[in-house]
């Protein structure tokens, strides 16, 4: 597998407050990511300072092996490296499609390209079949403030995914959403970006999230990355149990009807 | 979709144009006059709706209005008098002021925006009032235009600068309506909505505001170039004071920003509120013009637009 993104020696601080320390991590195409950490472990402060909206005090970060260390985000986005984040950024006044319409023009055109109309039939079609792969069709013409916060979820995370990145980065997707439809958005986001061969990194607190859908954990903890193995690794490593996890969780113990998690049954 | 370039706008624009070419051989002076004034005042509130599209307003409008219309005046001090010559000079000159002025303008928002726009407009307005040799705060005298050689008298000056400016604000409002069809110009709302996401798609939201400024100076340039001819006099006072740039937002209000005609239809509304506020109340006619504004915006804050949006909307099919 090719290496793709390659994070070395990274460091962050806000005056006294150390956000990121010795950060190094390798990404390779098509692998599936978690990032787990509790709040303020660091988690967020790497997404953007991968994708450009934080500069490291130090470090470097290369990206399919070129340094993108003090890009802007929009470079850095039209190298490949896309993210969604925590509170959905949309069009709020605007229509689903319409919110769609504007993310594919602007990542189709260029140059003279932008003066050219907004809206042509062929791009309609094409972020129809978006809105029917990311299952938000029904919501097409609704105004993107008045969806339930799932569908807006989806529609940020299909508004990155537009982009067509190699590298698609999602800050806690599942965040704020029911338990209960936490799965089907993953299913629906996962299927839709394995089908694009699209490299995934995503934090996320829910631990059965993480092992239903990641090949490989980081763990973060007061900055650093205590832990970066395998799902199954990671999950019984004990600087994570104590760390990240904590004392309430207790199901991979108890239960492992999941198949990520049974090796110590 | 008919075509990609023409819709109702378009037709409606074009039949306008049309009616307002004959209309001109039959206008008295005044309505002439009037008709004039509105579509160069007009011209800068079009330039307004396209800032305001992407959720910036600008107290500062008269700098261009008042560079242009100073630079069309200057030209006929050292003896160039053809209007094509002086609505390219105007146009020009405050086009590459709003080009230079840009790159710091495009990194403020709201209300630092909306100020600092009116600072340098106050500084162009300082500089003529201090300037002697631009007559001070009296002005002075431009010079009757020609048009390629022709030089009409009399009331065939009007005549043909009205026929002039009525081509010329055509093919620029039709401009303007495509140019927010296109990609870069629906590009208004997403920066209104979303400035992170614009970035994160790739794309400078800095770089968007700076062509929409840009565009709305040589607008404001050619309306003042357009003024100085059609009055045959500049002076600071109606040419590059905020209360000049008050007007053009005033105007922006009253029009909305629904759609690139309404703004002229918005500039004679105000022509004529003022004209006939002055006429009959000469001592309450700022208190008749505040009063319309006031309405405006709490009956129809969607502004005079909103009326023909309102008879059109219940004929508009869901969209499929």
């Amino acid at each position: 597998m090719t290496l793709i993104l390659e994070v070395s020696d990274l460091n962050k601080s806000f005056g006294a407050v150390i956000a990121a320390q010795d950060i190094n991590v390798t990404v390779h195409e098509h692998e599936v990511i978690g990032i787990i950490g509790a709040n303020g472990a660091g988690k967020t402060t790497f997404i953007n300072m991968v994708t450009g909206y934080l500069k490291p005090t130090s470090g470097q970060i290369k990206f399919a092996g070129r340094s993108i260390v003090g890009l802007k985000p929009r470079d850095i986005t039209v190298l490949g490296i896309a993210r969604s984040f925590q509170v959905p950024q949309v069009f709020a006044s605007e229509t689903v499609f319409d919110n769609l319409l504007m993310v594919y023009a602007i990542v189709e055109e260029s140059g003279l390209g932008l003066l050219a109309p907004l809206y042509n039939d062929q791009r309609a079609e094409r972020v129809d079949a978006h809105l029917i792969r990311y299952k938000i069709a029904d919501y097409r013409d609704a105004n993107a403030s008045a969806l339930p916060q799932g569908i807006r979820k989806l529609l940020d995370i299909a508004m990155a995914a537009a982009c067509k990145p190699t590298l698609l980065m999602l800050d806690e997707p599942t965040s704020g959403i029911s338990i209960d439809e936490k799965f089907e958005l993953m299913d629906v986001i996962m299927e839709a970006l394995r089908q694009d061969k699209t490299t995934v990194l995503f934090i996320e607190h829910d631990m059965e999230i993480v092992e239903r859908y990641v090949s490989r954990v980081l763990a973060f903890y007061q900055g650093r990355i205590i832990c970066d193995a395998p799902v199954a690794e990671a999950m019984v490593n004990p600087d994570v149990r104590e760390f990240v996890i904590g004392e309430e969780f207790h199901r991979t113990r108890t239960q492992n009807d999941n198949g990520a998690g049974e090796n110590n049954a | 979709m008919r075509s990609k370039y023409i819709d109702n706008t378009v037709i409606g624009l074009s039949i306008a144009f049309v009616v307002l070419i004959f209309a001109d051989f039959f206008m008295a002076e005044w309505v002439r006059f009037i008709g004039l004034q509105s579509l160069a005042r007009g011209a800068v509130a079009l330039g307004l709706l396209i800032l305001w599209r992407s959720g910036l307003v600008s107290f500062g409008h008269a700098l261009y209005f008042g560079f242009g219309a100073y630079a069309a005046a200057m030209m006929t001090l050292i003896g160039y008098r053809d209007a094509f010559l002086l609505v390219f000079v105007g146009t020009a000159v405050a086009g590459i002021l709003a080009f230079l002025l840009g790159f710091l303008l495009r990194r403020y928002r709201g209300i630092f925006f909306a100020l600092l726009n009116l600072a340098f407009s106050m500084i162009l307005y300082g500089v003529i009032v201090k300037t002697e040799a631009l007559g001070s705060t009296d002005g002075f005298s431009v010079l009757t235009p020609t048009f390629l050689g022709y030089a009409p008298k009399g009331e065939a000056v009007q005549t043909t600068l009205f026929l002039f400016t009525l081509a010329f604000t055509y093919i620029i409002t039709i401009g303007a309506h495509l140019y927010l069809k296109t990609t870069l110009g629906g590009m208004s709302m997403a920066v209104r909505e979303n400035e992170i996401r614009v970035e994160y798609l790739g794309y400078s939201a800095e770089r968007i505001i700076h062509v929409k400024y840009v565009f709305s100076g040589l607008v404001a340039g050619f309306g003042g170039a357009i003024m100085a001819m059609a009055i045959g006099q500049v002076d600071p006072d109606s040419m590059a004071n905020w209360t000049v740039s008050g007007e053009f937002v005033f105007i922006t209000i009253l029009s909305g920003i629904g759609n690139v005609a309404a703004t002229f239809i918005g500039a004679l509304v105000f022509e004529l509120i003022r004209t006939y506020a002055f006429e009959y109340a000469p001592q309450f006619w700022q208190f008749i013009l505040g009063g319309s504004l006031l309405a405006i915006i709490m009956f129809l804050p969607e502004g005079i637009w909103s009326l023909v949006a309102r008879l059109r909307r219940p004929q508009k099919a869901p969209s499929p």
